[in-house]
């Protein structure tokens, strides 16, 4: 093998070991979830469902179940609404202040999670909204945003701007041109977007766990299950969160990457 | 109607689109953030808040020693954190960027994307257990005749931690600023006899800069404000500021002095920040 392709091949292996490493936690976890060990090693123990059954009967989790996805939902199509009157805002419009404008909106993310949540606590708690499904829903909507206007105005980008322009032309209100034309074009994305929103929102736990009360989401659950002890359950929970995350995402995935080239071939 | 004027016009379609973001970010983002600095004045007394303009909190928080031992503590981690995962992850982009077909690339990409949906807490959870005395690592050590090695609540424990959070996004941003970097130039220092290792300091780094400072900078913010790993992998000795806001809001019922640490915090991202981007868009010396 000659110097350059030795280090191609080290390079590679490196990047394997890299992978590895991001992945192992992730893959262990599955693992441990259907493993018999309280605290599993190597040898592994026999398999079982017990943890899986563990967490199926327990009332406490099928509640905080409910409350992750009625939280997910709302927040998933508020985040997107707003997403989608910023991004087009983005395309459509110049005015004054735009670069405040935008930083307003894109800023979220650069904020640890921690400050947000004692932050939105206090608020919330001086208007009596926290402790309740609404105030986490509030909450998860600023983290969510950014998320749903990035998708939907890379989308925008692939659209001819002269096809609204078209449309007026023809005598159509710059109202109707959004619900012919506009919406359906973004359609796709704002899907996307739903998925993607529902799938943050279902995971994040520093804020729900701060404005949450006695509504506890999934992941507050097992924020204060692992708090206590090691418990395997958390596995079980956990490979039932990447579950539903990852079908979320990759649904969000094929209708972009679809339409994605769809667009490309219309322009 | 003109293009020009298509776009300046301001009527009620125009407000409609542009004025939920403000209204809701007012409401729920600036709101909460300025009344997070009204509150570090206000104090607790029985269990209430009360609204005044007081010094106190202020006063002690900045005069605790343990205060600036979890500030430094916290803020070296960080650091080591983004130097530790930007140097990882470098050789690992690198490679995406270059060393891949476009297709094993876009996969890469798409299991990077990955570890963002599967919950952070479960993957802690899941090194806890791999790190602990009796766990995976040691275990497998014992093969060779190590160990047993304590890696659970000490400093190495938040690390891997922390590197499990930053080192998917990480790659992800520095490969993306490296796929932009135009091969002819790459090409061009190798005809002109540059070196390896100088072609990548001297042309691929200074070229990605932007790239890899960002990335560099997300590592920090994420690593400076996370509590998981600290908590549960570092065992929260020594405490971070995170932890500490957690002990002073929830357990201690003091949400005024947890504001101050939160401001503390913010002040220092926001120098940092501001400092990374500057030197990110500065002009190259040549």
């Amino acid at each position: 093998m000659n110097k350059d392709g030795l280090i191609s091949f080290l390079l590679k292996a490196y990047l394997l070991v890299l992978f590895l490493f991001v992945f192992t936690p992730i893959i262990a976890s599955v693992i441990f979830s259907f493993n018999s060990d309280r605290f599993p090693t190597i040898p592994l123990g026999s398999f079982s469902l017990e943890w899986y059954q563990l967490i199926i009967n327990d009332p406490d989790i099928a509640e905080a179940a409910v409350t992750s996805i009625i939280v997910a939902i709302c927040t998933s199509i508020l985040a997107t609404f707003i997403g989608f009157c910023t991004a087009y805002s983005d395309y459509r419009y110049d005015f004054k202040f735009k670069g405040p404008y935008l930083a307003l909106a894109l800023l979220p993310p650069t904020i640890p999670l921690i400050i947000m949540a004692l932050a939105m606590l206090a608020w919330l708690s001086k208007f009596g909204l926290s402790g309740s499904k609404l105030s986490i829903v509030l909450a998860h909507t600023v983290l969510c945003t950014p998320f749903a206007m990035a998708i939907i105005r890379l989308r925008l980008n692939q659209m001819d701007e002269s096809l609204e322009a078209a449309a007026w032309n023809l005598g159509a209100s710059e109202w109707s041109a959004m619900r012919e034309i506009v919406v359906p074009f973004t359609m796709p994305a704002i899907v996307s977007s739903l998925c993607l929103t529902a799938a943050v929102s279902f995971d994040e736990f520093a804020v729900a766990w701060f404005v949450s009360g006695l509504n506890k989401t999934i992941p507050v659950v097992i924020l204060e299950i692992v708090q206590g002890n090691i418990d395997p359950r958390v596995n079980a929970i956990g490979t039932f969160v990447f579950i539903t995350s990852m079908t979320l995402v990759v649904i969000a995935q094929i209708i972009f990457m679809r339409n994605q080239k769809k667009g490309v071939q219309s322009v | 109607m003109s293009q020009a004027n298509r776009k300046s016009r301001v009527d009620l379609y125009a407000l409609v689109w542009r004025l939920p973001i403000i209204l809701w970010q007012m409401l729920f983002f600036i709101g909460p953030l300025l009344f997070l600095i009204a509150m570090s004045f206000f104090l607790v007394k029985n269990y209430r808040m009360i609204e005044t303009f007081d010094m106190a909190n202020w006063n002690r928080i900045l005069s605790k020693d343990y205060f600036w031992s979890s500030y430094w503590y916290t803020l070296g981690m960080a650091s080591l954190a983004t130097v530790l995962a930007t140097v990882l992850a470098f050789p690992a982009s690198y490679a995406l960027a270059f060393k891949v077909s476009a297709n094993t690339r876009r996969w890469a990409m798409f299991f990077l994307i990955v570890p963002f949906f599967t919950s952070y807490l479960v993957r802690t959870f899941s090194w806890y257990v791999i790190l602990a005395k009796t766990g995976v690592v040691n275990a497998l050590l014992a093969y060779i005749g190590l160990g047993p090695y304590t890696m659970l609540n000490t400093p190495i424990g938040t690390m891997v931690g922390f590197l499990t959070l930053v080192l998917p996004l990480l790659v992800l941003l520095q490969t993306l600023s490296l796929s932009q970097i135009d091969k002819n130039l790459i090409e061009a220092a190798h005809n002109l006899g540059s070196g390896r290792v100088r072609t990548i300091f001297n042309v691929i780094v200074p070229m990605a800069k932007v790239g890899l400072v960002v990335g560099a900078l997300f590592c920090f913010i994420l690593s400076f404000g996370d509590f998981v790993s600290p908590y549960y992998l570092g065992g929260s000795t020594p405490q971070t500021l995170s932890i500490l806001i957690i002990d002073t809001s929830k357990a201690g019922q003091q949400w005024p002095r947890a504001a101050v640490v939160a401001i503390c915090m913010m002040t220092t991202l926001f120098v940092i920040a501001f400092a990374a981007i500057a030197y990110a868009y500065r002009k190259p010396k040549s």
